[in-house]
């Protein structure tokens, strides 16, 4: 019970403070939506998509790139999360959650499930923006998303853990960003079919087959349908407790080490 | 385990016998040991460098030590973390607050950390607030109150779970000199409670006579006492230069 109670201080820290942060939420909706009214508009004519799953019908473009700006959304928010991890630590509110009496995987857990939770509010109001623009899906595709996102958010979330363990100061994070989310985004299913991406390039398409990215897409693409990709889904539960055990081992405290020579 | 028997070890408020740490092989602490009586109040002078901030990551846990080590009130960091980290509270160097929050939501929020209920915060936070003389300043955001105001919130903050040892890294930095003395004042008055506290400074102004000292140079204990018998007749500032040579 008591740990409850720190993991939801936890939890409603990182709401309130993202809902304070206007331009925050506002610069995450914004991406996404560029995204979908632009890119996908000039786009649309560019590519020509056939039916696959979970597709029963020809689409548009916009309706096939709505999980993959779902998926950015998650991805950014995962990044954004594990950022403010890296300026928790330098400003000292960190060292604050981590000298709080309980296990530090628990507390690290409680973080990533805050960031997430910040994460799905951001797709929420996306994915209203797109229905009234006339991306819908129906109710029940609506409420199966939900633990995909959640998983896929808990996944991408885990990821940027991991990551801010490793990275020392706010300036290096620039570079991760650069380097992680740009290839995971371009190298997924989140823009293109894979089958597009084998005609260009096979070995491309085996990269993006491996990246966890096209796996959590994927899982959030289906569920919009009311299906469950259980390929996608297990890749992505995988993937994320891959990534929380990294962060939980980059995360453990140092040990004293005496110099050499001595006691 | 050392934390099963009585000893004075396990009396003490914090007992560190035998702490080594280096930093890539360069040695960072020496051979570090010393013991913290409950109530008394003591200081952790060094010049800058001389290992205290390295001390103070390892007193909280930051930096693991090993079994035996570090003793908060008899439970080994070493051994069991989370309960010698129950039985204190820490003022680090740098701000440990969001600015753009509420005093109240920010000391809730490390109530909350602490596990302590709802209404025991809510008692203990208008109780901290009052002794503050901050009652009414509950709802304004931290960015709001001035260096003095923010300091005294978080060791009031550090004190909501009640801790028997506080623990305080540099806490007067930034500040004016009538915030200093009055921060000084107030956790002086502490350990009027039974509060042990180790207070980390290169200032030496803000110790009295009656209090303990342990001087940190190089990494090592150079010296440690009451300050009013380690110093003599020598004025403290005198005796701290002349122990720490030109690194004051």
């Amino acid at each position: 019970m008591t740990a409850l109670r720190a993991a939801t201080a936890i939890l409603t820290r990182e709401v309130a403070r993202f809902l304070t942060q206007r331009e925050r939420f506002f610069a995450a909706l914004v991406r996404p939506l560029v995204w979908l009214f632009v890119f996908a508009a000039g786009f649309r004519a560019a590519l020509g998509l056939s039916i696959i799953p979970p597709y029963k019908t020809y689409i548009t473009y916009e309706t096939y790139i709505a999980p993959g700006l779902c998926g950015m959304i998650l991805l950014f928010a995962g990044m954004q999360s594990s950022l403010s991890l890296v300026n928790d630590r330098e400003s000292g509110t960190m060292r604050l959650m981590l000298t709080a009496p309980w296990p530090r995987w628990f507390l690290l857990g409680a973080k990533l499930v805050a960031g997430a939770a910040v994460a799905l509010l951001q797709v929420a109001a996306f994915l209203a923006i797109a229905a009234a623009y006339g991306i819908r899906f129906s109710p029940a595709g609506y409420l199966a998303a939900i633990p995909a996102l959640v998983l896929a958010g808990l996944m991408l979330g885990a990821l940027g853990l991991f990551l801010s363990s490793r990275v020392r100061q706010l300036e290096n994070f620039a570079g991760v960003m650069n380097f992680v989310i740009f290839p995971m985004f371009f190298l997924s299913s989140a823009l293109y079919p894979l089958w597009k991406m084998q005609e260009s390039s096979p070995l491309l398409a085996m990269i993006c087959r491996a990246n966890p990215f096209t796996h959590a897409v994927e899982l959030v693409r289906f569920a919009l349908y009311g299906q469950v990709n259980l390929p996608a889904l297990g890749w992505t539960v995988l993937a994320g407790g891959l990534f929380f055990a990294l962060a939980v081992w980059g995360y453990e405290p140092a040990r004293t080490r005496p110099a050499r020579g001595e006691g | 385990m050392r934390s099963g028997s009585r000893s004075p070890l396990n009396d003490a408020a914090l007992a560190v016998s035998g702490l080594n740490h280096a930093w890539g092989g360069k040695p960072a602490l020496r051979d570090v040991s010393f013991t913290l009586a409950p109530g008394r109040f003591c200081a952790l002078l060094g010049p800058n460098g001389a290992g205290k901030s390295t001390l103070m990551a390892v007193l909280t846990g930051l930096i693991r030590p090993a079994p035996g080590v570090v003793l908060v009130a008899g439970q080994d960091m070493g051994c069991a973390p989370r309960r010698a980290l129950a039985g204190m509270g820490v003022v680090f160097q740098q701000p440990t607050y969001d600015l753009d929050r509420s005093v109240a939501a920010n000391l809730h929020y490390f109530a909350a950390l602490q596990g302590l209920t709802r209404a025991e915060a809510d008692r203990r936070i208008a109780e901290a607030l009052a002794r503050l003389g901050m009652a009414e300043r509950a709802g304004e955001k931290v960015g709001a109150l001035n260096g003095g105001h923010r300091r005294r919130m978080e060791i009031a903050r550090a004190l909501l779970h009640r801790p028997r040892l506080l623990l305080l890294d540099e806490p007067t930095v930034g500040l004016d000199a009538p915030a200093r003395a009055a921060i000084t004042a107030h956790v002086h008055d502490l350990t009027a409670e039974g509060i042990a506290v180790l207070w980390a400074t290169h200032l030496v102004d803000e110790l009295r006579d009656s209090d303990d000292l342990v001087l940190l140079h190089r990494g090592q204990v150079a010296a440690a006492g009451q300050v009013g018998a380690v110093r003599g007749a020598q004025p403290l500032q005198d005796w701290f230069l002349a122990q720490t040579g030109a690194a004051a």
